[in-house]
């Protein structure tokens, strides 16, 4: 069956979305993440939506959901590289997504995950963010 | 196939092309509706010269009555042709329909020299010639019409995108000073060009600027909301600056709820609280 892989880099847990989501694969993915985390004891999840350029209701609210699950597990949650399109759609759709932190790209939402969980990033800069 | 009567008529036609196209030129060049400012006579002889061959030709070979059939295709590309110029040029609707009617008087003139010892045939070919005429000049106002609504549209969207700049500020600082009422179309345009900005130049902030927006009502702040809205999903924060007292004044009591959005009452605060954000200041030079 189509997975959506899930790497460990160091304490932190990294979800790069490259397929379509369709609704099976976002429970899959749903269930494998909740359980990776508790099993790594990961500080942080990064979530790559940045290939992903059409989502429905369904899966804008699996979104919000994953993300919630992890923060729940204490492992801070970042979704990075939205789309415009994808942007513009989950707004229409009423789905603003409160409290998932967002970032421009992987880069970026990995410097929040690291100023929130105290791991200075390679410039040594630590920059905690709202 | 064409009667034999329309074939009669056209080779009536092609047989005094030498005099009814002069005639007809001159008929045109001495109307008032010519406007010898926006064409050459030139240009216009070459028409209607065409036309006139166009015109014989579909009416040797197809169906008289029906100006949509195929047989009558090219004379309608031209007329398209010379109606969409005409439009473009600035004509008038009267002026460009005046074209294909002003061959009226000749043709008639023609005609009635043609038959005078015929009177039923000549009263047969006016009344053909007449209504295939008048659907020619329809034909001709139709196009020119749809023309003029592509210049239109054209122009509407034009001023879409002129009313929503996205300035670049600083690195990782977007400006995008709004001007005018804000609907419902402006806000998708303002929103994916804010949108595509932001990945464009990887901005973190964006400076909403509302000076220039005459009211703020609960349609106009829902539509600032959701461009808010979008632009976190994206990772970027917006700042909605250039809120006058009177707006503050009823955003609060229509009671639409800003508490999610950082608010700064001019775009110079908004400047200063982004530099902050991106961890950047602005010193004097001069040494105190």
């Amino acid at each position: 069956m189509e997975r959506i892989p899930i790497l460990k880099m160091g304490d932190c847990l990294l979800v790069t979305i490259q397929v379509d989501m369709h609704d099976r694969l976002a429970m899959t993915l749903q269930e494998d993440l909740t359980t990776r985390v508790v099993e790594t004891r990961a500080r942080g999840v990064l979530i790559d939506i940045s290939a992903l350029d059409i989502v429905d209701s369904f899966i804008g609210r699996m979104l919000g959901y994953i993300a919630a699950m992890a923060r729940v597990l204490d492992a801070k949650t970042v979704l990075v590289g939205m789309q415009p399109s994808v942007a513009i759609t989950l707004v229409e759709l009423g789905l603003e997504l409160p409290g998932v932190n967002t970032a421009l790209n992987v880069e970026r939402g990995m410097e929040m995950i690291r100023g929130a969980i105290g791991t200075p990033s390679r410039n040594g800069k630590v920059r905690p963010r709202a | 196939m064409g009667t034999t009567a329309d074939r009669g008529l056209a080779d009536t036609i092609l047989q005094n092309e030498a005099e009814l196209l002069p005639e007809w030129v001159r008929q045109q060049l001495e109307s008032v509706s010519t406007r010898r400012d926006l064409m050459r006579d030139e240009e216009l002889k070459e028409q209607s010269s065409q036309f006139l061959k166009r015109f014989t030709r579909a009416l040797k070979s197809g169906a008289p009555d029906d100006v949509m059939a195929e047989a009558w295709g090219e004379t309608r590309a031209l007329l398209e042709q010379i109606s969409t110029s005409r439009a473009r040029q600035g004509f008038r609707p009267s002026e460009t329909a005046m074209f294909v009617f002003s061959l009226r008087q000749p043709l008639f003139d023609l005609l009635r020299r043609e038959s005078t010892n015929d009177p039923e045939r000549l009263t047969n070919d006016l009344i053909k010639m007449t209504s295939m005429l008048d659907k020619l000049g329809l034909f001709t106002i139709e196009v020119y019409q749809k023309g003029r609504e592509e210049v239109i549209a054209r122009q509407q969207q034009e001023m879409l995108e002129l009313s929503t700049p996205v300035v670049q500020l600083w690195d990782g600082i977007l400006a995008l000073p709004l001007i005018g009422t804000l609907d419902s179309a402006r806000t998708q345009t303002v929103m994916e060009n804010l949108l595509e900005k932001i990945v464009e130049t990887g901005s973190e902030v964006a400076i909403l600027d509302i000076t220039g927006v005459p009211t703020v009502d609960t349609l106009v702040a829902q539509h600032l909301m959701k461009a808010v809205a979008a632009a976190r999903l994206m990772g970027a924060e917006c700042i909605i600056s250039g809120i006058r007292p009177q707006i503050a004044q009823t955003i609060v009591h229509l009671g639409v709820d800003l508490a999610d959005v950082t608010t700064k009452a001019s775009m110079a605060d908004a400047i200063k609280h982004a530099l902050q954000r991106n961890e950047l200041m602005i010193v004097s030079t001069q040494k105190a």
